[in-house]
């Protein structure tokens, strides 16, 4: 062993480069706590289990302010999840369409598409939310006036109101048997493709899923006693209640969000599907498969190569984009910890807290991706 | 946004280990030639640049008593605007000296955020405004309203008190900015908007709507806003709370801006303590003697700031209430300066 020995000294200069940023970060982490006691500021994560006090606007569990800022925290959480599991499916359904639009032989469509996605990824997210945010407070009418534009669905400056089925114990039946019939779709699938190896015969598997899909809910339902009442919306003081709604700022941060980041999702379904060779394209031609065919069996398994590693990061980028939802009044993570935050000056904590949250979102959804480019990616053998 | 709570942590925790121990706050200050004082981001009455970008407003004023009462000299302070979340940071970090800016004082902030409250300078209290259209007496029919709101005030916490104690259903709409709360307010979004009492006189002035909008007459909390600053410089604390009680007491003693030179022949001995022709005052708070002569010379008494920024002479034209002298059925109460 050698100073010029190079495995040595790989493993010197990583471990110096390991003990400086050890040491940096406990430099960072006692010098702050030092600072904080003498200034007689509390550190810790005790005041967590305190009750927090204040009302938030919006939750999917069940909230009330004499909870604690832990399960305040928790309805910030499942208020980014939502707005970002929901927006991210739209996000990409849209993105593949538009990025197909794009590529269309058809004149009006493409041009459309392109001038859809030039405005979309030029413009700051912020501004459109605030624009998607005031065109929806100041161009609907108030609660009074409200559009009803069928039944009983409500548009209004306070949100859209509709409808919903009275909760039902045949409902949560419904929903396992939806479940049970996802599960055998991939069944169908695998066997189909069993089959087709084996004999080259193919089996209807859409047809058959969509078979699935629709009935086997439908049964369990009309099983459970078909229940049929639903729970309306009605205006009742200052507001409707009853029935769902989605608030303005839900509406608006969605709408941004997903107006935004489908213009690069469109982009990169795009450079995708343009980056797999045209004689690709010729061979399959040549072999007699159908243009939809063609796509789904040979351009798209090689474009998705391409497609899904940046793909995952405008997922990250539209979960982490949402803490945007601040300025439009929506109560995401970023919003009850900026409150908490107020309420008991433990900034250091609850920005580390923030960190943390926008960090396990990120983690899970590489995690997720990175399998899923696995299953995708070109296998050399 | 991660970008931003990024620079968030960093900016933190450098600013809490930047702040080396050398000499107090006040020498700091001393030092340095001029005062930074911690204001709103624009809060007409209170603190709000004017056309030609000088600040005016109450707080302004109480900030520039305190630069008096050390420089002799109302010029020498710098105002930085902060946000509600800012503020306390600020403080904290040393980057304002002083902050004076509608905070209210409350036993957690005193005590546990490492801050030092001087006396009260405006009793203030939480209230709901509303659309006059409406036609709603009183906060207890406000059943299912939805209210704005910002982001990190007591108001938050205000509001939700008073709603559950009346059993009442309501849903926040919390804004991280003041101007898109408000703005929110305008366009119809919420049944009600809260604030202290003042903060929605301000609002519907600086909107110039002050007949449209009624303020509803419970009063929520008790807000006393004073100014600040940071704990554990004794002689700092000193000077701001008596800035404050030599404005208060030259109300009492009538001493104004105007007749001041010639209150400096009274016979008084109060008057002749208050503009240092008795010396001792000065020498205690280790300041000139004639501090509160300058400051009432170049800021004014209590009631000219008053009248000036939030009264009469303001598009807000609040009445003096609680806020009159102790001897007028009021609460303010200068301790005496001796």
């Amino acid at each position: 062993m050698t100073w010029n020995d190079p495995k040595l000294r790989q493993i010197i200069y990583q471990l110096v480069t390991f003990s400086v940023v050890v040491f940096a970060a406990w430099f960072l982490f006692t010098e702050t706590q030092s600072n904080l006691a003498k200034q007689n500021i509390a550190s810790g994560f005790s005041f967590l289990k305190s009750e927090a006090g204040f009302e938030i606007g919006e939750s999917v569990l069940n909230y009330a302010p004499d909870h604690s800022y832990a399960r305040a925290l928790y309805v910030g959480f499942f208020n980014t999840l939502k707005v970002a599991f929901i927006g991210n499916i739209f996000a990409l359904i849209l993105g593949i369409i538009l990025g197909i639009c794009r590529l269309s032989k058809n004149y009006l469509l493409s041009q459309v598409s392109k001038g859809y996605i030039e405005v979309a990824r030029n413009t700051p997210l912020l501004l459109q939310l605030f624009f998607w945010y005031a065109v929806i407070t100041e161009t609907l009418p108030s609660v009074r006036g409200a559009l009803n534009p069928f039944g009983s669905v409500f548009l209004s400056n306070r949100g859209v109101f509709f409808p919903v089925f009275k909760s039902h114990p045949t409902w949560s039946y419904v929903g396992i048997s939806f479940a049970l019939s996802v599960v055998l779709c991939f069944v169908v699938r695998y066997f189909s493709k069993k089959k087709q190896e084996e004999t080259g015969k193919e089996l209807p598997v859409l047809f058959v899923s969509l078979a699935l899909l629709i009935g086997i809910p439908l049964l369990t339902w009309l099983i459970g006693g078909y229940p049929m009442e639903l729970n309306s919306p009605a205006l009742k003081g200052f507001n409707f209640s009853g029935g769902y709604s989605f608030s303005p700022e839900f509406s608006a941060l969605l709408l941004g969000l997903v107006v935004y980041t489908s213009a690069f999702n469109a982009e990169i379904v795009r450079s995708g599907i343009e980056s797999v060779d045209k004689g690709q394209w010729e061979a399959a031609d040549s072999l007699g498969l159908s243009r939809t065919r063609t796509m789904s069996l040979v351009i798209l398994p090689q474009a998705l190569r391409v497609i899904v590693p940046p793909i995952t990061s405008q997922i990250l980028n539209l979960t982490k984009n949402s803490s945007l939802a601040v300025a439009i009044g929506y109560p995401d993570f970023v919003s009850v910890a900026n409150t908490t935050m107020n309420q008991t000056g433990q900034a250091v904590e609850m920005v580390a807290l923030i960190m943390l949250c926008y960090l396990f979102f990120s983690l899970t959804t590489s995690f997720v991706m990175n399998l899923y480019n696995k299953s995708v990616a070109l296998k050399e053998r | 946004m991660k970008l931003k709570s990024l620079i968030n942590t960093v900016g933190l925790c450098l600013l809490y280990i930047s702040q080396t121990q050398a000499g107090s706050q006040l020498d700091a200050i001393k030092k340095r030639g001029y005062l930074n004082c911690g204001v709103s981001t624009g809060l007409v009455g209170f603190s709000s640049p004017n056309s030609k970008g000088e600040w005016k407003g109450f707080d302004v004023d109480v900030c520039r008593a305190v630069a008096t009462t050390i420089f002799s000299n109302a010029k020498k302070v710098k105002f930085v605007p902060l946000s509600g979340q800012q503020r306390f940071v600020a403080l904290q970090t040393g980057t304002v000296d002083v902050l004076s800016r509608v905070t209210s004082k409350t036993l957690s902030r005193d005590s546990g955020i490492g801050l030092r409250f001087g006396p009260v300078v405006f009793y203030d209290g939480q209230a709901f405004m509303v659309k006059k259209d409406i036609g709603l007496k009183s906060a207890k029919e406000l059943d299912g309203a939805s209210v704005c709101t910002q982001q990190g005030t007591t108001s938050e916490l205000n509001m939700t008190d008073f709603f559950r104690t009346n059993k009442l259903k309501f849903k926040p709409i919390v804004f991280e900015n003041y101007n898109e709360s408000i703005q929110a307010f305008f366009k119809g979004r919420c049944d009600t908007y809260t604030n202290d009492s003042s903060g929605l006189a301000s609002a519907r002035a600086s909107a110039g709507k002050v007949n449209k909008f009624e303020i509803l007459p419970e009063r929520v909390s008790k807000e006393p806003l004073a100014p600040a600053i940071k704990q554990g410089d004794a002689d700092l604390y000193n000077i701001l709370s008596w800035s404050v009680y030599a404005m208060i007491e030259a109300e009492e003693l009538n001493v104004d801006s105007k007749n001041i030179d010639q209150m400096k022949k009274s016979k008084d001995i109060r008057i002749q303590r208050l503009l240092g022709i008795k010396p001792g005052n000065g020498k205690s708070l280790g300041v000139d003697e004639q501090w509160a002569y300058n400051i009432v010379k170049q800021v004014g008494n209590y009631a000219e700031v008053f009248k000036r920024n939030l009264g009469d002479d303001s598009p807000l034209k609040l009445k003096r209430g609680q806020n009159a002298l102790w001897n007028e059925g009021g609460l303010m109460y200068a301790p005496p300066l001796r």
